[in-house]
């Protein structure tokens, strides 16, 4: 007997994901180039502050930057500011 | 009853089989008995020097005898030619159909056929029966076959021997309740809501930033329980959603309460039977509720955005699965909210505010306006947190019995505005941190300000409401202005 089944329609976005690979590993942050990146939540550069300092300390160039709200992602002509200028990024996601 | 064979996908239109570029062409069923009482003239045509072409719906036995009888085969002939009644007969030159009558009528056919004294023995006329295509059970299976290529999403096949509601439970389609499973048959009905073509691009839906066309809301509104003539309002309000001043990606989200409200002005409300009366924020009417689900499925199925993921709510709140309402514009003593928002008279529109959960606002004493407007304005005060201002936005939606008090005293909508404005503008010395052993609270280098609750524009007044109770509603918002979210107003379009 065939199996009449349902046919339904995908809901979704059928996204077809694709995969990159991640850039390898620095061996060290001195003389590299990294990006503090707050997304403007409250007290976000008080730890952003603090995060500099240690990197300072260890030779690493730092960059600050902000998103202009926490509430939406970051403009693309941020993103492209910050992988054209910097090597690493950290970003103080929350408060 | 024929079978029609399964849906063709992807393949374009289906050809119409050959028919005589010149000639006469006659649609019939046994099961009429009109077609069959037509024999007659049919024999004198076929008799004729003009090509026959008797093209027989569900039986060929009756009219096997004549040269031009022949099979409808899955009907797609009688589809094409989009036959309501049978006898059909039609003329076709060049290629082409020119005339066509319905049923039997001795004076339609003779001028026709252009033949004199056609079939004498017979009345002068009767009315022809349904077309098969018009059978409710063929139709379905019929209109898949012919339009289902129209359709461009993935077919899913369940099998017999799973539970399709089951099945897409465990494919993660569902917002935890059961959906109405979206056959191409349903999702082709869906989009006779609308005049968009399919494949028209409705938004970008975050927060993957998929771009949704009409036919993936008309999915997810049919699995949403959707009618048809509700589609309008779904595809303005993702529209509206998808702003960039809405912004439902952070609105996801983020961590607090908040989840898309849609809030229904004009003629549309009324035609698809919203609620805007009693228990207006509550279950029980179809519109409200499948409306609202339906947006919230859109940005699960087809943005991706849900629990656990993008979507970081601490508690989140009930009208996450839905929350859609329609102001009462007939029994309000003000001006809509969507015409307060720039939208002419008239006109249908949704407005999407960023909504957390309903609280209630009861005050069955007051009598005067200026007293009623302290209550809200007591109440409104304490929206996110007694101490925070300028933060989060609100809307009022005032009952009936509240809106009386108002109305009888002669405050229209701006001047509760006002009033409510002057009411909030609050001393800031009991909102500083620290004071009264409460450690949350403003900086204390905004001591001795007045500043207000909300931002200018930040709360939206509606109304809405069974007619006994004076009891208004209060709904918080999530972070407000160009910050956050801001409401935004979209008119429906067909």
């Amino acid at each position: 007997m065939p199996d009449a089944g349902l046919t339904v329609l995908d809901p979704t976005g059928e996204r077809s994901v694709a995969m990159r690979e991640r850039l390898p590993r620095l061996d060290t942050l001195s003389g590299r180039r990294v990006a503090l990146l707050d997304i403007t939540k409250a007290r976000g550069d008080v730890f952003l502050d603090q995060l500099e300092q240690h990197l300072v300390r260890r030779g690493a160039l730092v960059t600050r930057y902000a998103k202009p709200t926490f509430t939406k992602p970051a403009p693309v002509d941020l993103r492209q500011e910050i992988a054209m200028q910097c090597e690493v990024v950290i970003e103080a996601l929350a408060d | 009853m024929p079978e029609v064979s399964p849906a063709q996908v992807g393949t374009g239109p289906i050809a119409a089989p050959q028919m005589p570029d010149d000639g006469i062409v006659v649609v019939v069923k046994r099961d009429c008995p009109t077609c069959l009482l037509v024999t007659p003239a049919l024999e004198q045509l076929a008799g004729g020097t003009e090509p026959l072409d008797v093209v027989v719906q569900d039986d060929l036995e009756p009219f096997t005898h004549l040269a031009g009888a022949r099979m409808d085969t899955d009907l797609d002939l009688s589809w094409i030619l989009d036959i309501d009644t049978v006898p059909t007969i039609m003329r076709r030159s060049g290629g082409v159909e020119v005339d066509r009558a319905a049923g039997w009528s001795r004076t339609q056919w003779e001028r026709l056929t252009g033949t004199a004294d056609l079939a004498p023995g017979l009345p002068e006329q009767r009315p022809g029966c349904g077309s098969l295509t018009q059978d409710p059970a063929v139709r379905s299976g019929l209109r898949v076959r012919h339009e289902g290529w129209r359709l461009a999403a993935r077919r899913i096949q369940i099998s017999a021997l799973d539970d399709e509601m089951e099945s897409l439970f465990e494919r993660g389609f569902t917002d935890g309740l059961p959906v109405v499973p979206p056959t191409p048959v349903r999702v082709l009905r869906m989009l006779e809501g609308t005049t968009r073509a399919p494949a028209e691009v409705v938004a970008v839906v975050p927060p993957d930033l998929v771009e949704c066309t009409v036919e993936k809301v008309a999915i997810n509104a049919v699995m949403a329980g959707c009618k048809p003539e509700y589609l309008p309002v779904v595809l303005a309000a993702l529209e509206a959603a998808c702003t960039d001043d809405f912004n439902i990606h952070g609105l996801l989200a983020t961590t607090w309460f908040a989840g898309p409200l849609i809030v229904v002005n004009g003629p549309i409300a009324r035609a698809i039977g919203m609620n805007s009366g009693v228990n207006a924020l509550g279950q029980g009417n179809r519109a409200n509720a499948t409306i609202g689900r339906a947006l919230q499925l859109v940005v699960r199925n087809v943005g991706g955005g849900r629990p656990g993921g993008v979507d970081r709510a601490t508690l989140g709140n009930p009208g996450k699965y839905t929350f859609c309402f329609a102001e009462d514009e007939v029994g309000s003593p003000w001006t809509s909210l969507a015409t307060e928002r720039g939208m002419a008279e008239g006109a249908s529109a949704v407005t999407l505010f960023a909504a957390e959960g309903v609280r209630g606002m009861a005050d069955q004493t007051s009598r005067t306006p200026e007293s009623l407007a302290r209550s809200f304005a007591a109440c409104l005060a304490s929206v996110t947190h007694p101490r925070t201002v300028i933060a989060f936005d609100a809307m009022l939606v005032v009952c009936p019995e509240h809106g009386r008090v108002f109305a009888e005293a002669g405050w229209d909508k701006a001047r509760l505005h006002a009033e409510l404005a002057e009411l909030l503008l609050l001393d800031t010395d009991p909102l500083l941190a620290g004071v009264g052993g409460l450690d949350m609270g403003l900086d204390p280098k905004w001591a001795g300000h007045k500043l207000p609750k909300f931002r200018d524009g930040g709360l939206l007044i509606t109304y809405a409401g069974g007619k006994a109770g004076m009891f208004s509603a209060i709904i918080g918002s999530w972070a407000s202005g160009p910050i956050g979210s801001q409401p935004v107003t979209v008119e429906v379009r067909s």
